[in-house]
C-alpha cells in the first residue's frame, strides 16, 4: 500500500505541478531538437518535433488524471445517490427500475460504446470523460446498494427511522459514512481503470486532442517511428503501467486497512 | 429451470431493444447527409434525393428505425455509404479476422490463467504465490495496445521474426495464426492476469473448506483433491468472469486491430468513424452488443447447469 501511496503521489504531484510549471513549454516546438537522448537540460530527452518528454509526461499527467477524476466523479455524484435510493426502496419498483437500468448499462460493451460516444459528439478531453463516466454511474450504485442493504436493518437505523427521520435523511445522515470506505475503495479501483480508459482512447485519437499532451496520443505518435525511435514509445507507456499500478496497490491496501475482515486473510 | 431460462431471455431482448433504440437515435444526432456526402459537391438535388430513398434515409425517425430493425433481423445490415456494398458482406469478411483473434485470445487466456491461478492458490505465501501475484498485478496495469507495441518493437524490429502487422489471409492458414499470435498474446496478457487472481481466489476459499480435507482424509492425493473437487467449484467465479471478459476481448480488439493493422470488425467499425460511414458504425456495433448479451446469457446459463444449487434456487 505504501508503494501505491507513493507512486500515486509522484504523478499527482508532477501532474499539480505541470498546471504551474513544466520545464520546458509544451506547446513549443524545436525541429532542431528532436529525438535528443536524455542530457541535463531534458532529463528524459526529446520527442520527434523536439518537445521536452518530462513536460509533455507531466502534462500527459494531468491530462489523464483529470479525465479520469471527474469521470469517477460523474459515477460517484449520479452512481451513489442512486443506490441508496434503490436501498431505501428495497424491494419496491423504485429499486427495480434503477437496479434493472443499472444490468442495462453493464450488458454493454463499455469500451465500444465509449468509441460511439466519442466518435458522434466528436472526438475531445470532454467526449472521453463522459463516455468513461456513464459505466461509472452503475458501478457505484451496485457498491452503494449493495453496502447499504445490510445497514438498513440495524438498530441505529431503526432507531432512527423511529424517531420520524424520513429515508433519504437517515441515507445520507446514517448510511453514507458507513459505506464510505466501501466507496473510496471502489473510486481508487474505477479512477486506475479511467487512467487505462482514456489512454485507449486517446491512443485510438479520440480522447484530448492535440495540442494538449497526453500519454495515449504519444504513444499512438511513437507507434509511426518504432522502427526510427523506439525510444519514444517507453516512457508514456511506463508512465500508463506506474501510475495504474500505483492506484491498484493504493486500492488493494486500503480495502485490507478499512475491513478488519480482511486483514486475516491476507496473503 | 424453464421459467429461470424464459426470465433471462426476455430481459436479454429487453437489454437489445434498448441498445438498439440507443444507438439508433445517437447515430441520428450526427449532422451530415450521407447520401450527399456519398454523391459528392456537385449532385443533382432529386439524384442525391433518390439516393436518400434508396438507402432508407426517408421517412420519420420511428420509421426508420423500425426499418432497420427490420432488416437486421433478415441480415440485411444496410448498404455502406462509403465502400458501397452490403455491409452484412463486410462483416462476414471481417469476422473471418475478429472470431479467430477473439477466440485464439480467449484459449491463451485460460491456459495462461489456470496454472498460474492453481499454482498460486496451492502454495499460498510462497515464493511462487507471491511471483504469480506479482506478475499478474504489472499484467493488470499493462495498457494491451502499450504491451502490443512492445512485442511489435522486440518480435518485430528487432528480431524480425514476424510482420509488424496485416493479415495474409487464411489461404495460408500457418501466416495467418502467425499474423494473430502477437494481437493475440497482447489481448489475452491483461485478461489472463485478471483470470488469474479470480482463480486463486476462489481456489484458496473452495480449499478451506470441509469436503476438501474429507476427500484428503479418504486419500486422495493433494493433486486429485485439487482438480477434480476444487477446480470445479472454483469453476462458477471463473466462467462468470470470463464471460464478462469476452466483452473486453471484443473491445480490446478494435484497439489491438488498429495496432497491427488487422482487418477484423474493430477496424472496420474505426474506419466507419473516420470515414462518416454511420450506418457500418451502427450496424457493427449493434453485432457486437449482440454478441456480448448472448454470450453473458450463455455463460449464465452454462453456470446454472454446472451448480445444482443454482437451478433449484432460481
Amino acid at each position: 500500500m505504501r508503494i501505491g501511496a507513493v507512486l500515486t503521489a509522484i504523478f499527482a504531484l508532477a501532474a499539480l505541478t505541470s498546471v504551474v510549471w513544466v520545464p520546458h513549454d509544451t506547446d513549443v516546438l524545436d525541429i532542431s531538437q528532436r529525438n535528443l537522448g536524455p542530457s541535463v537540460l531534458h532529463l528524459f530527452g526529446t520527442d520527434h518535433f523536439g518537445r521536452d518528454m518530462l513536460s509533455m509526461l507531466m502534462a500527459g499527467a494531468r491530462t489523464s488524471i483529470a479525465v479520469a477524476l471527474v469521470a469517477v466523479g460523474i459515477g460517484v455524484g449520479l452512481g451513489v445517490p442512486l443506490g441508496l435510493l434503490a436501498a431505501a426502496h428495497s424491494g419496491g419498483w423504485l429499486d427495480e427500475v434503477i437496479m434493472r437500468g443499472n444490468d442495462l448499462i453493464f450488458a454493454f460493451p463499455s469500451l465500444v460504446i465509449a468509441i460511439l460516444i466519442t466518435a458522434v459528439f466528436g472526438p475531445s478531453a470532454l467526449n472521453a470523460i463522459l463516455a468513461i463516466g456513464i459505466f461509472n454511474i452503475p458501478v457505484f450504485a451496485r457498491v452503494a446498494r449493495g453496502g447499504a442493504l445490510p445497514l438498513w436493518t440495524l438498530d441505529y437505523v431503526m432507531a432512527a427511522r423511529v424517531a420520524g427521520k424520513g429515508r433519504i435523511l437517515i441515507s445520507a445522515q446514517h448510511i453514507l459514512p458507513n459505506i464510505a470506505n466501501l466507496l473510496i475503495v471502489q473510486a481508487t479501483i474505477q479512477f486506475s481503470l479511467g487512467i487505462l480508459a482514456e489512454a485507449a482512447l486517446s491512443y485510438i485519437g479520440l480522447g484530448a486532442q492535440p495540442p494538449t499532451p497526453s500519454w495515449g496520443r504519444m504513444l499512438a505518435d511513437a507507434q509511426t517511428m518504432i522502427y526510427t525511435e523506439p525510444q519514444l514509445a517507453l516512457l508514456p507507456g511506463l508512465a500508463i503501467v506506474f501510475l495504474v499500478l500505483g492506484l491498484n496497490l493504493l486500492g488493494d491496501g486500503l480495502r485490507d486497512a478499512l475491513d478488519p475482515r480482511l486483514r486475516r486473510v491476507r496473503a | 429451470m424453464v421459467r429461470m431460462i424464459l426470465t433471462r431471455l426476455a430481459s436479454m431482448a429487453a437489454s437489445l431493444l434498448v441498445a438498439s433504440v440507443v444507438i439508433f437515435v445517437m447515430l441520428q444526432a450526427v449532422p451530415g447527409d450521407p447520401a450527399a456526402f456519398m454523391l459528392g459537391l456537385n449532385a443533382q438535388p432529386d439524384t442525391v434525393a433518390a439516393l436518400r430513398a434508396d438507402l432508407g434515409l426517408e421517412g420519420g425517425l420511428p420509421q426508420r428505425y423500425l426499418a432497420w430493425v427490420a432488416e437486421m433481423l433478415t441480415g440485411d445490415f444496410g448498404t455502406s455509404y462509403t465502400y458501397r456494398v452490403p455491409v452484412a458482406g463486410l462483416v462476414v469478411d471481417r469476422i473471418g479476422v475478429s472470431a479467430p483473434l477473439a477466440a485464439y485470445a480467449l484459449i491463451l487466456t485460460v491456459v495462461i490463467a489456470v496454472p498460474a491461478g492453481l499454482l498460486a492458490a496451492t502454495r499460498r505465501g510462497r515464493p511462487s504465490d507471491w511471483g504469480v501475484m506479482g506478475a499478474t498485478q504489472l499484467g493488470i496495469a499493462v495498457p494491451n495496445f502499450w504491451f502490443a507495441m512492445l512485442l511489435v518493437l522486440v518480435f518485430a524490429v528487432k528480431l524480425r521474426w514476424v510482420s509488424a502487422g496485416g493479415f495474409p489471409g487464411w489461404s495460408d492458414p500457418v501466416a495467418a495464426l502467425g499474423a494473430l499470435t502477437l494481437p493475440a498474446v497482447a489481448l489475452a496478457l491483461p485478461q489472463a492476469s485478471i483470470l488469474a487472481r479470480v482463480l486463486r481466489g476462489a481456489l484458496i476459499d473452495t480449499l478451506d473448506q470441509d469436503y476438501i480435507r474429507t476427500a484428503r482424509a479418504k486419500g486422495l492425493s493433494r493433486r486429485a483433491t485439487t482438480i477434480r473437487h476444487a477446480l470445479r467449484n472454483a469453476a462458477i467465479p471463473v466462467l462468470t468472469i470470463l464471460g464478462l471478459q469476452f466483452s473486453f476481448l471484443l473491445a480490446g480488439a478494435i484497439i489491438i486491430e488498429n495496432v497491427f493493422f488487422l482487418p477484423g470488425l474493430g477496424r472496420l467499425i474505426f474506419q466507419g468513424i473516420t470515414q462518416r460511414d454511420l450506418i457500418v458504425v451502427q450496424s457493427v456495433t449493434m453485432l457486437l452488443v449482440f454478441a456480448v448479451v448472448a454470450v453473458t446469457f450463455a455463460v449464465e446459463l452454462a453456470y446454472t447447469l454446472a451448480d445444482p444449487r443454482l437451478r433449484r434456487g432460481a
